[in-house]
Order: C-alpha cells, then structure tokens, then sequence
C-alpha cells in the first residue's frame, strides 16, 4: 500500500485491533508514543528496560552529601519505588490533563518520599472509539511533563477495551528514583514539637476538576496546580536534611486526610491551623459557593512537610527560593497525653479559637480526580 | 439546602443571568426578581436567584455588629 | 459585599464575650434551638456550639429537609426508582438514605435509573423525546420549592411531557408550631428561643414566624450563616430573653437578604404551582398543610399520580414495610430532644461510612454534624 493510501486510511479512533499486540498496536506504539518518549531505553521495544546499576546503600557514593557525583560514577543511594493510577474525568481540565497528572503524580509521590525521580513506566488502557487525536494531547503532555522534570518513560503497554468498559483513558505507572542520601524520613521520625509546613496554596485541582462536571452551570478561573514538587523536596532534603521528618503530596482528600494519616502512622496527635492553610480567594469562593471544604480537596502540585520546629522558619525560607512564594507553617505535633488533644489522630483549630477532630474524607464526594 | 451566596450579576438575558463571585461564573435564573439588573449583588441558590441583597441593609447590620463587639461585657441593652 | 466581614474572628470573640456578659450568673445554660440544615453545620464546623457550651445550648430542630423525609416517602421514592422506563434524578444527599427496601443507591446498584442533579432546572435538561419517564425528588423547604415551580413552568411551556415530580416539599412554620403544642419539655430545660433560616425566611418573610411570640410567648431572630450572623442573633436572643419587661418578639438580623413579608413573585409562584397539603415528617408525624403538593392543573407533572398506582403494586408486591430500623433515633434528634451524641448507636453502628438513618447521611443532619465537627468526650 503506498503511503498516501496509508495515510488516508488511518483511523481516527482507537480500535479494539489497537489493543491485540498485532500490527496495529505496533503502528500506534510506533507512530504515537514512541517519537513522543524516545529515549535509549524505551526504543528498542523490547519487553522491560535494563537500567543502568543503580548501587545499594553500602556504596562509599551513598553516604555522601547530596551534591552531583564526579562525572562516569553513577549516583549512590537506595532505590525506591512507586506505582499509580489514573483515571480521572474529564481527561483535560483547566492547568492540565491526564497525562501531565500521571508523569506529575508519580514524580510527586518519589520525590515525597525523599527520591530523585530517574525512571517512568506507563501503561494505558483505552475506551475503544478514544478520539486519536485526544490521545495524541495526552502522549505530547506526558513528553512534556516527564522532560521538564528530567525523567524517562522506559517502558509501556497499551491495551483496549471495548467501548464503555473504561472511561476513555486511563493510565497505570510506575516510578523508579533514588533515594536521596539526607532522607532519613518516615513516620517514626516525627516528633512532639515538629511543624508541619505547607508549600502553598489548596483547594486548586479539586476545584478545577469540579468545574468541569456536566450540570453544575459553574465556570471557574481556577485552575489545577498539576506540577512536580521534586525541586521543592529536594531543596528542603538539600538544606534541612534530618531535620525533614516526614513529607507527603496531599492529593485525594486533601490536606485534611494527610494530617489524618500522618496522627494515625505517627501514633502522635496533628494539630492544623485553619486560619494558616493558604487558599487563593477564588478556591475560596468557589468552595462557598459548592458547600466544599478546601481543606479536603484534592492538590496536585504540592507538599505538605514535618519538620523539626527550630527548621521551620528555614523550611519556609528554602521553599520561597525554590519558587513556592505561598508556603507557610500550618500546624505543629503535639505531645501525646490523656487528653482530648493528646490522643493520636488530627485536630483542627478553627478561626475562632475552638479545636475540633479532623476527620478523613469520607465517601466519594467529588468525581474522578487523579 | 439553604446553601447559597452573594454574587454579582455580569450578564443578563431575559430571565437568565451570569452571576460572579470572585472569579467563579454559575448562571441563575432571575424570574424572581424584581427588576434584576447587570451589577446587581444577588443570592443564589440551586440555579436560581432567590432575592436581591440591600447592600444598605448589609452596611446596616454591619455598623450594628462592630457597635456590639465595641462595648464592654456588660453592654446589655437590646438593640432594636 | 464579600463575607469576610462575617468571618471576622475579631468580631466573633467580641459577641461572644458579650454573651457570656449578658448571661452571667444564669445557673442554667440558655436553650436555643435552630431549624436549619445549613445552620446546624455552620454551627458545628465554626466551633460555635462548643464555645458556647456552658452559656448557650444551641439544639438542633427538624431543619433538614432530607432528614424530614417519612420513611414510606423514600420507600415510594425506590419504588418509583425500580419501575421500568423510569429515570429517577434527585439530589446527592437522598441517594444513600436507607428505606425498608434499600436506599436509591442501592437501587442504582441493580439496575435502577438514579442519577444526581443540582437543581430542578438542571433535571429538566436531561428529558429527552424518548418515553422514558423523568421524576425529580423534589425534597426540600421554601427555600427549594421556588426553584422547582420555575422548572415546572418551563416544562410546561416546552412540552417536556417526560418531565415530573414527586413533591415532598415541606413548609418549616407548621413544624415549628407541632414542635411547640407537643409541648415536650426535655428534662430540666426546653426551648426559650429560635435561631431562624434566613434563606427560607427570604422567601416568606420576617412575619410569618410572628406567631412564635404571639401564640407561644417565645423570641425568634431570622439570621444569615455566617458566624458573625450567627452569633449576633444569640446575643440578641440573649439580650430580650434578659429583660426583666418586654414582650417577646421576631428579629430580622438578616435585612440585607430577608424582606418583612418575603419574595412576593416567589410566594406567587409557589401559589400558582402548590398547595398546602398533610405530610408526614420524620420525628413529627402527620401535620396538616405542611406540605406542598402539585395543584390539580398540574397534574400531568406529578410523578406519583402518572406512576403511583405502578409503584404502589411494586411496594405491595415485596411486603409490608420494616419500618425504621430499630435503634434509630432521628425521630428524637429531630424534635431536639436527644443531641446525637447521646443516641447509642452514634459512632458505633452509625457513622457517615455506614449510616443507619437520615440524620447521619444527610450533609446537613444533625448527627453527622456532631460527628464531624464536635469534639469527641466533650459532651455528657
């Protein structure tokens, strides 16, 4: 077949035929997501990436500072890993789109948990009758996304399913990083004492996701604050090492459920300051207007850290420089005790001085959103 | 239920209107309203505008909360 | 004319100190009661209710719509739900009250046709030229019923045969006087005053809750939500309630929004597409004209009279009705006899996860709130 009659018979929709691991899934891997992830790992299509040595945690390398290593040695440190899904409606929303939600999501949650994100994987499962060229935005998103922050989608997988069996694309990933040589977080870091810092703004993805939904006549100059929170981690990690006890990307249920999470891992009560969670005038409004609590929608371009209280002034500081100029000390540890603010779990101190139990998020109030 | 909040009218076609609240756009029918017009502040609720806010009423009850939080404990005497 | 102003906390310790000033050396909590969903959450997740405690009782009223809602009306409400051809849209918060044979989501869940709307205006979007049959809940007080008279006019004028509703609207005056000639008094204490719902009130107005000091001597204040609004119609409340003279009275302390006598074109068009009909309310019973059913010209819009006869053969066919789930004291809740803590099942069997009446699923119900946002062990 000559290659204009190719061209004139290629489909504008995803077929199931795309997803049988024959030569029209070849062509779409080929066409659509290879030019787009091109990387020496990723091209030879072969079934797993083989990835450079990554050296464990006895090398001399991974007990140095967290400075660049000398050129031709590979980074020391632990290897950590993540996986992810994503599946949220609309596939485009104001700030962003699935893709730039997988790549930035997946990066987030290393970069939390003290790594350097290296390596992305994705798979994706799409509706039969998927429109090429939204797929097309998603793949060019994801490009985008994964070379800002300096990772490489080394492997993938494409199946489909048939028309109303998914809800036009959704994405699995994995994350491969390397731990970071400062990071020594985790629950049982967190102390009576530690604040807990705040890198900016809430309430932004839940809002413009919701927008979106169909009947809610609702516009919105709000837009999703999908970006990766790597620089942020790492400056902190950099600056503060030790003195980061513990961080999370506060996603689905928002700021909220994390300091809910953080009392129940930590066996410590979380105490969050109402008045200090920063949220931008139009969230605000938007939350008013819908009956929401910003403190439970979901984000997906921020940190929420827990760090020695004699650091926190600096955590801020380290943030602003790294470009979040909202971030702000949002709540403490407090000791535990016999009473109702010494019990494990998260609290809430609300404008007009009361104090009331945080609770996580409960049942599915809002649509797909990550 | 009674959930509804104060916004500004910035468009109006008979009976539906484009209410604003800081940088939120939701539309609302006004058939409820008497005489609505585009800069009207108005409360909306469920898809319609249930009545015109008194921005003068709003000043009103205002003076009257700062008037309170302004006297001592023992200012006890009813206000209206 | 933003809200900010009454969100100020400044403004907040001031009225609350001057409460506690007012009611100094009172050895009894002052009782006060809210009829309001949106009221009793506002109450809740300010903190207010806590600050109070000590000074002021603020109890909670059959002011949630959902709450309200008799258990034989969820039921016809499923009924509807499982009739074939038949599409059910409804707001969020009636999906997972349970009935005695399920809850709408359950039905959803077999099969059922359910889906969520924000508004009545909104449903009537979704009719579409087929022969499906389109039934809106239409749950909710003064406030709401206006919404859903616009949508029926436009129903009208389009021709959207498929469009109907099923009317368990409620009008909050007739509750409130129950409420008052039941005369319960709960343990050492009852009702002295009324915090009133400034967005039903701006629909029927300031004088319709006249009666309150007339015929049961007791003061009211219509209010917005915000805490500021909140607070000052306690320490209003407060103030009158002090006066060694004075008869009692109805405040507006909501102007901006609430007129002496209401929305008149709202009041019109709640005359031109209801009536004044008995419904029967969780907690209160059976009470005459509390309710607001389709008019007769309206007929072809009424969900149960073009279905009920189906779902009535739908209900018979499965059995005569559990009834409330034993335990279950919404009923008491709603009455504000019992605050939700001291129902047993709260926290325990009855949670927002796993709810076993209305007043726990509701956004607005009583128990939910006080799940939420009331500290655990303060109360006894």
């Amino acid at each position: 077949m000559s290659a204009s009659a190719h061209a004139r018979n290629r489909p504008s929709r995803v077929l199931l035929a795309h997803g049988s691991g024959g030569r029209a899934t070849a062509e779409l891997i080929r066409e659509l997501f290879l030019p787009r992830f091109a990387n020496e790992h990723l091209s030879p299509l072969a079934d797993a990436a083989v990835l450079p040595r990554v050296l464990g945690d006895h090398h001399p390398a991974a007990s140095q500072s967290g400075s660049d290593p000398p050129p031709g040695q590979t980074l020391g440190g632990r290897l950590v890993l993540t996986t992810d899904a994503f599946v949220v409606s609309p596939l485009f929303f104001p700030g962003g789109d699935i893709g730039k939600l997988a790549v930035f999501g997946t990066v987030n949650d290393l970069a939390v948990s003290g790594a350097t994100p290296l390596y992305l994987t994705a798979a994706f499962i799409l509706e039969e009758g998927l429109d090429l060229a939204d797929l097309e935005r998603v793949a060019a998103s994801m490009a985008s996304a994964a070379e800002e922050v300096g990772v490489a989608v080394v492997a993938g997988d494409t199946k489909v399913v048939e028309k109303g069996a998914c809800d036009g694309l959704f994405v699995t990933t994995t994350g491969v990083g390397q731990l970071h040589p400062r990071a020594t977080l985790g629950p049982s870091a967190v102390r009576p004492g530690d604040r807990l810092v705040l890198s900016g703004r809430v309430g932004d993805h839940g809002v413009a996701v919701l927008s979106c939904r169909p009947g809610l006549a609702f516009e919105t100059t709000v837009r999703s604050d999908c970006a990766s929170v790597a620089p942020l981690a790492r400056a902190l990690l950099d600056r503060l090492g030790p003195a980061v006890r513990w961080m999370r990307d506060p996603t689905r249920g928002g700021v909220a459920t994390v300091a809910y999470e953080l009392g129940g891992e930590a066996s410590l009560p979380v105490l969050l300051d109402e008045e200090a969670v920063p949220v931008s005038p139009d969230v605000a409004a938007a939350c008013d207007l819908l009956g929401l609590d910003p403190l439970y929608l979901a984000n997906e371009g921020k940190v929420l850290a827990v760090v020695a209280q004699d650091s926190a002034e600096e955590a801020v500081r380290v943030l602003n420089e790294a470009g979040a100029s909202d971030a702000a000390v949002v709540g403490e540890i407090l000791p535990p005790g016999p009473g109702l603010l010494g019990r494990p779990g998260a609290y809430l101190r609300t404008a007009y001085g009361g104090t009331r139990p945080l609770e996580p998020l409960e049942g599915d109030q809002l649509p797909r959103i990550c | 239920m009674c959930l509804a909040v104060p916004g500004r009218i910035v468009a109006l076609s008979g009976n539906r209107a484009r209410v604003d609240l800081a940088g939120n756009t939701v539309e609302a029918d006004v058939s409820l309203l008497e005489s609505p017009q585009v800069g009207d502040w108005v409360v909306v609720h469920a898809g319609f505008a249930l009545e015109k806010l008194d921005e003068e009423a709003a000043r009103e009850t205002l003076a009257l909360v700062r008037e309170l939080a302004s006297r001592g404990r023992d200012g006890r005497s009813v206000t209206r | 004319m933003s809200l900010d102003s009454y969100r100020d906390p400044r403004l907040v310790d001031r009225l609350l100190d001057q409460v506690r000033g007012i009611l100094a050396g009172r050895p009894d909590p002052l009782v006060l009661m809210e009829v309001c969903g949106t009221h009793t959450v506002a109450i809740s997740r300010s903190g207010l209710r806590d600050l109070l405690r000590g000074t002021v009782e603020l109890r909670s009223g059959p002011g949630c719509p959902v709450c309200v809602t008799s258990q034989a009306d969820i039921d016809r409400m499923v009924a509807l739900a499982r009739l074939p051809g038949v599409t059910v849209l409804t707001y969020g918060d009636m999906l997972r009250v349970p009935g005695s044979y399920g809850s709408l989501e359950e039905a959803r869940a077999v099969g059922a046709d359910v889906r969520v709307v924000y508004s009545a205006l909104q449903a009537l979007q979704m009719v579409d030229g087929t022969d499906r049959t389109y039934v809106f809940l239409g749950v909710g007080f003064e406030t709401t019923a206006p919404g859903v008279g616009l949508a029926l006019e436009e129903a009208r004028r389009r021709n959207l045969k498929g469009f109907s509703v099923l009317s368990v609207h409620k009008t909050l005056p007739p509750a409130l006087r129950a409420l008052l000639e039941a005369g319960t008094a709960r343990g050492r204490s009852s009702v002295q005053g009324f915090i009133l719902p400034g967005h039903v009130s701006a629909v029927i107005g300031r004088q319709a809750y006249d009666f309150l000091a007339r015929e049961f001597g007791l003061p009211g204040a219509v209010t917005g939500f915000e805490p500021v609004d909140i607070l000052l119609a306690v320490r209003e409340l407060a103030a009158l309630l002090c006066r060694p003279d004075g008869a009692p009275q109805v405040l507006n302390l909501y102007p901006r929004v609430v007129r002496e006598r209401g929305n008149p074109r709202a009041q019109e068009l709640l005359a031109r597409v209801f009536e004044p009909a008995t419904a029967e309310w969780r907690g209160l019973g059976v009470l005459d004209a509390s309710g607001l059913a389709l008019r007769e010209e309206w007929a072809d819009f009424d969900a149960w009279r073009r279905l009920g006869r189906t779902a009535e053969d739908w209900l018979a066919e499965r059995g005569p009705a559990a009834g409330a789930v034993s335990g279950c004291r919404c009923g008491d809740v709603l009455r504000g006899e019992l605050v939700p803590p001291e129902c047993p099942l709260f926290g325990r069997a009855c949670y927002p996860g796993r709810p076993v009446g209305p007043c726990m699923v509701s956004s607005e119900g009583s128990c939910a709130a006080y799940y939420r946002y009331e500290k655990r062990g303060a109360w006894s």
